[in-house]
């Protein structure tokens, strides 16, 4: 798997320099402030996962982070890059150069896949490489077919969308992600679409990815069992703060916050 | 007689057969007016659209006010501007390519508008899957947007190409001898009138019906999920 994903720096310099940071970032939608002086900081590599009740801002963080959702206040750096610049206009107060200097290091996963319906699963995988890394036909195609292959895809590159379940659509989905070769993925929600049955081929491929020590990865899930997994932290997040993170083992046996707790009992049953 | 054909008034029958060659001159100048008018139209209007779509609030709002007055005005007082009005500030164009012009312009609004609703009915979840992956807003619309929403627009997009054809005649106030005109001038000058218009509104009869069954096959044809363009 390591020659299809990109080569990152390695892991010594992850305690010094994160490769997510949000400081004191607050989002609000009109009058109602969803995060809230918000900080978070993710090590280079490291795979973690938020959970939290519906509406607490778990997708709003993931979307500020792909440069879907501007924020308003205080400081969010990926990769060292800041995401306001100086002098930025516009609600990202940044060029479109700037963000697309931001962007080339994060790709995301969605909850409802988003694949192009019109491309073939093939087309889907080599677009943005080829129209937006420059990558010629033959050596997008070569990559894409690596990573489908990966995914367990490379005998549908000639099928559309259409044509594939939602498991298997989520799974090209990730492939299309991993072909711009980010440092950091992100992944809202991407079985909560998926039929029960469904919910599985997924999931392994996710577990494959993170068995990948450079990849960095955020996650946002309600599969509790498969964070416990496959994080090295996870975040309870409520009301667009983080109330408590940890180890997931810790966090699952012995959450110390009482709201956790509540959470736990709730989702766990 | 017109162009080297002379008719014969014996019977209608033979009245009709003498002056079809005639209107069927006309008729290709209607034919290239539309065809020519409509590509116009078409293009215009996608152009009206993305501008409309303008970051640059300037830009948007000009466009929005051009596409708006040319909706709102007649048609006729277009083309009597662009043929009476123009020459007075030293453009002369040829009648044709103003009749052209005239219904291009006119139906670039309306194709904006068409334009406009078919880009908005694509799921947002599209761009944000064109951001995610890093492209820029002219890739977005070139590789995702506008080829999915060609298959949406084909029916709206006959309707005017439709519309358009049947407004030609129109043309015939500036000098250029549609079929119409030629009609008209025939009836003119053999002071028998009826069967040079029957044939007429026949000819667009058929040209309609035509016109609509090759929409609707283009629309079966077409992949519903869009055609990429590259
Ligand atoms: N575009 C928007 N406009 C206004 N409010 C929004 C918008 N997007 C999200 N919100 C609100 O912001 C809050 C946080 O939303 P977010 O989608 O981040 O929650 P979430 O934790 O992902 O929830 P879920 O588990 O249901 O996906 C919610 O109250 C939501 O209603
Ligand atoms: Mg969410």
């Amino acid at each position: 798997m390591n020659k299809v994903l990109a080569q990152q720096p390695d892991a010594a310099s992850a305690a010094a320099a994160p490769v997510i940071e949000f400081r004191n970032v607050t989002k609000r939608f009109g009058a109602l402030t969803v995060l809230d002086d918000f900080n978070f900081a993710v090590a280079p590599g490291e795979k973690v996962t938020l959970i939290g009740p519906s509406g607490s801002g778990k997708s709003t963080v993931l979307r500020i982070l792909m440069t879907l959702e501007p924020f308003q206040e205080g400081q969010l750096t990926l990769a060292g890059i800041p995401y306001h610049e100086p002098n930025g206009k516009g609600p990202f107060r940044a060029s479109d150069r700037h963000l697309h200097q931001i962007r080339s290091h994060v790709g995301m996963v969605f909850q409802s896949f988003n694949l192009f319906p019109h491309m073939s699963v093939l087309r889907n995988v080599t677009e943005a490489p080829a129209a937006v890394l420059g990558l010629s036909r033959a050596e997008a195609e070569c990559r894409a077919i690596d990573l489908l292959r990966m995914v367990g895809l490379a005998d549908k590159k000639d099928h559309y969308p259409a044509q594939l379940s939602g498991g298997q659509q989520q799974r090209v989905a990730i492939a299309r992600a991993l072909a711009m070769r980010p440092r950091v993925l992100l992944f809202d929600e991407p079985t909560s679409a998926l039929d029960p049955q469904l919910v599985g081929e997924v999931l392994g491929v996710i577990r494959n990815l993170a068995s990948e020590h450079d990849l960095t990865m955020l996650l946002v899930t309600h599969e509790m069992r498969f964070a416990r997994e496959v994080s090295d932290r996870v975040c309870f997040f409520d009301k667009g703060r983080i109330v408590e993170e940890g180890e997931p083992e810790r966090i699952f046996t012995a959450p110390a916050e009482p709201r956790t707790r509540e959470f736990l009992q709730s989702v766990l049953g | 007689m017109m162009y080297g054909y002379a008719w014969d008034l014996t019977t209608p029958l033979t009245y009709a057969a003498s002056i079809l060659p005639i209107l069927l001159i006309g008729l290709t100048v209607t034919l290239q007016a539309a065809a020519a008018g409509f590509a116009l139209a078409l293009v215009l209007g996608l152009v009206f659209a993305l501008l409309r779509r303008s970051r640059i609030k300037a830009v948007a709002l000009t466009t929005a006010f051009v596409v708006e007055f040319l909706r709102d005005t007649p048609l006729l007082v277009q083309l009597f501007f662009l043929y009476y009005v123009l020459p007075d500030y030293g453009i002369t164009l040829p009648a044709f390519l103003t009749g052209v012009i005239a219904l291009g312009l006119q139906y670039s609004a309306y194709t904006s508008e068409v334009y406009r609703g078919g880009i908005e009915a694509i799921p947002r979840g599209q761009w944000e899957a064109a951001t995610a992956l890093n492209m820029t807003r002219w890739q977005t619309y070139r590789d995702i947007v506008i080829p999915q929403m060609v298959p949406r627009i084909v029916p709206t997009m006959g309707n005017y190409l439709v519309a358009m054809l049947k407004e030609t005649p129109v043309l015939s106030v500036v000098t250029v001898l549609e079929m119409l005109g030629l009609a008209n001038m025939i009836g003119e000058r053999t002071f028998e009138y009826l069967v040079p218009l029957s044939m007429v509104g026949i000819i667009f009869l058929l040209l309609t019906l035509i016109c609509s069954a090759g929409i609707h096959r283009l629309e079966k044809v077409l992949p519903k999920a869009g055609i990429p363009l590259r």
